[in-house]
């Protein structure tokens, strides 16, 4: 017994060496696998502050890009009235419509902290549970789209964003019926690639890729980028699609977030027939 | 008691570099300088080796928290510091502390501190993008972002050295 004490003590920091690898190894991976431990992210409330002072000076200094992309949004859907189109029917009959109802909402946040350069990147905006954000909603950006809500907390909220490995958001290209996954293979953080698209589709460089409105997360139509190049990776059957996204993520200060309504009853329907084939 | 504040308040002040502003600053899409790994490089040769690893440990999980990576700069911290115990063993001789306390450039001389800052940083990042990376199958790319960082995070190191300059008095 006291030939081990002796040993202990003789090599303690050698023990203490092995004890710190072990733990930090083990919250490495537990933290790649299984859920992030809340409290130690930038979901927190702390370190969330901390980060929302230090961006106000980040704020100033990206000022004039910010402008610049609301503008351009403006014009956009400016352009978009109904003001702005030829009328060429000779009668016009007002419909009085009862029945449309709104299926997503748009909440603003406005990011706080980000990465780009890791393999797997997140984002920090100022809205949470209070606002109304829940795990699963879409983000998306003045531009395109962004990511997927990962942690939530009582004011902020931490984006898995599109440069993330297990990120699949379902994409099509603009006036195409196919769709497929959309994955980001590291590398260039303004390129990513789509996949699982037939290679009959006839696909000229520059085309719009879409969000595809299937699942609950984006409505159809949210641009994401547009096709820089395509080819047949090993000789498949599918085309590997790159396209260039149309977030800048370097420049990226404000973001939606979007909230299905109908969320809850379109999954809890899904739900159901998954039950009844099981039985 | 002067050199433990002197610790502290370089510890601070790397940590809040660090991880407000270098991590901001990105080198070819992909590289990012890590300075703060200065302060363990730069802690006394005194250091009891169980201090050291601690310290290390505290460092690394400090950036972790404020970068969303808990455990990933705490285990490359932790192996830096196992490699500077192996380094100053081989290359320094214990009765030198009392009149070469610190490992520094102004103390050391430029040609120890080149190799030491050189091999700590390099199995550092190693270690670090390895760990982020977590899959053998993009060793190449992940190699080249260990070069270029290390380049970036040595220029950096030396660059701070030679603001706080001095020359060791004999």
């Amino acid at each position: 017994m006291l030939n081990l004490w002796r040993f202990i003590s003789r090599f303690n920091a050698f023990f203490l060496l092995i004890i710190y690898l072990t733990l930090s190894l083990i919250l490495l991976i537990r933290n790649n696998d299984f859920q992030r431990a809340s409290t130690f992210n930038t979901s927190n409330q702390i370190i969330g502050n901390i980060y929302q002072r230090v961006n106000i000076i980040n704020k100033y200094l990206n000022l004039a890009s910010v402008n610049d992309s609301l503008v351009k949004e403006n014009l956009q859907l400016r352009s978009q009235l109904s003001v702005n189109f030829f009328n060429d029917s000779l009668k016009t009959r007002l419909i009085k419509d009862t029945v449309h109802q709104v299926q997503y909402e748009y909440i603003l946040a406005e990011v706080v902290n980000k990465t780009i350069t890791s393999r797997n990147n997140y984002i920090t905006i100022n809205k949470g549970r209070k606002h109304g954000i829940q795990k699963g909603m879409g983000v998306s950006g003045p531009n395109g789209v962004v990511g997927i809500v990962w942690n939530v907390s009582e004011e902020f909220s931490s984006i898995q964003s599109i440069l993330h490995e297990d990120t699949r958001i379902t994409s099509s290209i603009e006036n195409t019926p196919y769709f497929g996954p959309l994955i980001w293979e590291g590398g260039d953080p303004s390129i990513v690639t789509l996949t699982d698209i037939p290679n009959q589709l006839n696909l000229k460089i520059n085309e719009r890729v879409i969000t595809s409105g299937l699942g609950v997360i984006f409505p159809k139509g949210i641009p994401i980028g547009r096709v820089i190049k395509s080819g047949v990776k090993g000789g498949g059957s599918f085309l590997d699609i790159y396209v260039k996204l149309a977030t800048n993520f370097y420049a990226l200060q404000y973001v939606y977030v979007i909230k299905n309504d109908f969320k809850n009853q379109q999954e809890s329907l899904e739900n159901l027939n998954k039950e009844s084939v099981n039985d | 008691m002067i050199n433990i504040i002197k610790n502290i308040l370089r510890f601070i002040v790397l940590i809040s570099i660090q991880v407000f502003l270098l991590k901001n600053l990105v080198i070819y899409g992909l590289n990012i300088p890590y300075l703060y790994i200065l302060f363990i490089i730069l802690l006394p040769f005194q250091t009891p080796n169980w201090l050291l690893f601690t310290l290390a440990f505290i460092t690394g999980l400090t950036v972790d928290i404020f970068s969303d990576t808990l455990g990933l700069h705490a285990c490359a911290c932790v192996i830096l510091a196992f490699f500077r115990t192996i380094i100053i063993n081989l290359t320094v001789q214990e009765e030198s502390y009392e009149s070469q306390p610190i490992p520094a450039l102004g103390i050391m001389g430029l040609r120890w501190f080149f190799f030491y800052a050189l091999i700590l940083t390099l199995v550092h990042h190693f270690f670090l993008l390895n760990f982020e990376v977590f899959r053998f199958t993009e060793i190449i790319s992940t190699i080249t972002r260990v070069l270029i960082s290390t380049s970036f995070t040595l220029i950096l190191i030396f660059i701070s050295e030679l603001i706080f300059f001095k020359r060791k008095t004999r």
